[in-house]
């Protein structure tokens, strides 16, 4: 960094203001349908895994492994299939947040309270519905904490596939580091650590709104 | 009604939960499901809603072999009842209330409609209606499992030893209230409990199963203690089992003798020329007052001055039974149980050898048939 360049210079937060929002648009997108898409594989994987006790652990071991693969070799090898595409960042990060999400929703259904299952089933609730009208519901909880690390953690990596072009907020880092001009690569930090703040706060009232039973403990006489 | 024929139900490792069972349950009452843990009574209920599938012979409802039923159907034309209540936590007391409704297809509206009566026929107050499972009691929430099991008002419930995890006032509570219920709903009744005194109190027929799924006797409460089987029936009913008999005498038909009773206003000098260690002193309904000991009464004045010993607890004619009579001659300073009617004036006195008489007539007579006399009773002292 050049001697006397400010840390942030505002003018120019001002001028490239709509360029900002967009990117932060891209950013948001890159970042969240990931999470998005390892929730429609994970609570069916995660049902699964739960009817079928014996699947746990070979799916938590793959799940595992594959949140081990560094991102960046991860995005290279999807380059070969897919190209310099919004896929080639989103589907690494897909399989980054099953490591989180499969064993939160098996935990999710294991906090079932076993005389709750056992009447469900003794009211005549079929398999499929007491899964999606009782177990789901009450694993919620349990299912949304998973999905609130899963987001930050995404939100963050997504910086990372700028380095195949397609990193949404990260390419103002880049640029700052080429052209050792601090303003974008400090905004866009800031940027993305609000992403995360505020997707983790709406997630919170998510839980609050979607699961008002969770928090009335009480007062019994 | 609910049949077994030959029912065993035996598990891949070698236990016998059940063991050649055969049993006729009568519509329209309460059969208790009674033995110590691992005696396959719980195996039993849960082969009524095949939620257990025999490994031989048939269970049938109303003629019909279970096994033809699909079951989700099956369970929502029976109700269940579980110990720790199950309620769905995320779901409101009404909702639950309404499961079966729900699943029934009634629109929500009627099921809610219906949720809002059972809710007051269990007794609990209409505002608890927005609630959530775990703002509520374990009595409370056990009366709303009572009440979701009702939900679709299905000829047989079946209960899992519905009240065993709640604490001994509120169990009692809840048992004086499913009584009342059954009065007035007439449910077949299928009850699984490991208390033997809770079968006494509320079954009409008894059915006390041994280790490895044996049924040891199946009779009316009183038969069971009247006539215990065998050496094993005899100890699980225990070792009391000739005080708890007369839980089903009435004290209406125990013999009472008038007794030594005079009025407080009474001068003292009557009372000392009894040939009695005790006078009953009553007022002037006759309602009695309390003991006064012979030997300690004074030279002159009324009894009203006389120094009392306290009742213990009376007994009344008209709800209690020869029970309470008994407890109540226990308790008592001078050894005389003190029976009053329904006003609370004294009718008479008896002591504990005199009252052990109705049972001896209760033998010849034959056990009465019917409840329990004093379950609910009014002035019911034995607690």
């Amino acid at each position: 960094m050049s001697d006397g360049e400010p840390l942030v210079r505002w003018q120019w937060i001002g001028d490239h203001a709509g360029e900002l929002a967009d990117y932060t648009a891209v950013h948001l997108r890159l970042g969240l349908l990931p999470v998005l898409f390892g929730l429609i594989i994970s609570v069916p994987l995660g049902i699964l895994c739960h009817r079928l006790r014996w699947l746990y652990p070979p799916v938590l071991t793959v799940a595992n492994v594959l949140y081990s693969i560094p991102s960046l070799a991860l995005f290279m090898i999807f380059v070969r299939y897919t190209g310099l595409t919004e896929q080639t960042v989103m589907i690494p990060l897909t399989l980054y947040t099953l490591s989180v999400l499969v064993p939160n929703v098996v935990d999710g259904l294991a906090s079932v309270p076993e005389p709750v299952r056992l009447a469900a089933t003794a009211m005549g609730f079929g398999t499929v519905r007491r899964v999606v009208q009782v177990e789901l519901p009450i694993a919620v909880p349990v299912v949304i904490a998973g999905v609130r690390v899963a987001a930050v953690s995404s939100i963050s990596l997504v910086a990372v596939g700028q380095l195949i072009g397609q990193g949404g907020l990260g390419y103002y880092i880049t640029r700052g580091l080429q052209l050792d001009f601090p303003t974008p690569i400090v905004t866009a930090i800031v940027l993305i650590m609000l992403l995360a703040l505020t997707t983790d706060a709406l997630l919170v009232l998510a839980q609050r709104l979607l699961t008002p039973w969770s928090r009335s403990k009480v007062t019994a006489s | 009604m609910i049949r077994f024929d030959a029912v065993s139900k035996n598990y891949p490792n070698g236990t016998t939960a059940v063991d050649d069972l055969s049993l006729e349950l009568a519509e329209g009452g309460i059969t208790v499901l009674v033995g110590p843990s691992g005696c396959g009574k719980t195996t039993t209920l849960r082969m009524i809603n095949r939620m257990v599938e025999p490994t031989a012979g048939t269970v049938s409802l109303r003629g019909q072999d279970i096994r033809e039923i699909h079951a989700p159907e099956l369970r929502r034309g029976i109700g269940y009842v579980i110990q720790h209540a199950g309620l769905f936590p995320h779901r409101t007391i009404l909702d639950n209330i309404a499961t079966v409704p729900l699943l029934l297809g009634w629109s929500r509206k009627k099921a809610r409609a219906r949720a809002a009566e059972l809710l007051e026929l269990v007794g609990l107050p209409a505002e608890m209606a927005k609630r959530y499972p775990n703002q509520l009691s374990g009595g409370q929430q056990q009366r709303v499992g009572v009440a979701r099991a009702l939900g679709a008002d299905p000829p047989v419930l079946l209960m899992d030893e519905p009240f065993s995890a709640v604490d001994p006032i509120v169990r009692a509570e809840l048992q004086a209230e499913f009584i009342r219920l059954q009065k007035e709903l007439h449910k077949t009744i299928v009850f699984v409990t490991h208390d033997i005194d809770e079968a006494i109190k509320l079954g009409d027929n008894i059915a006390v199963f041994r280790t490895g799924g044996k049924l040891a006797q199946f009779d009316t409460p009183e038969r069971l203690l009247a006539d215990p089987a065998d050496e094993f029936v005899a100890g699980f009913v225990g070792q009391d089992r000739g005080i708890r008999r007369l839980s089903f005498v009435k004290a209406a038909d125990v013999p009472l003798r008038d007794g030594p009773v005079l009025p407080a206003t009474s001068p003292v000098a009557p009372a000392r020329a009894v040939d009695e260690p005790w006078v009953l002193v009553v007022d002037d309904g006759r309602r009695p007052l309390g003991w006064a000991a012979v030997a300690e009464l004074p030279e002159s004045g009324t009894l009203a001055d006389a120094p009392l010993a306290p009742l213990g607890h009376t007994f009344s004619l008209v709800g209690d039974s020869a029970r309470a009579a008994l407890d109540s001659a226990l308790l008592s300073p001078s050894r005389l149980a003190v029976g009053v009617d329904a006003e609370g004036a004294v009718i008479g006195v008896a002591d504990a050898y005199e009252l052990s008489a109705v049972t001896a007539a209760a033998d010849v007579a034959g056990a009465p048939a019917g409840d329990e006399v004093g379950a609910e009773g009014p002035a019911g002292g034995e607690r």
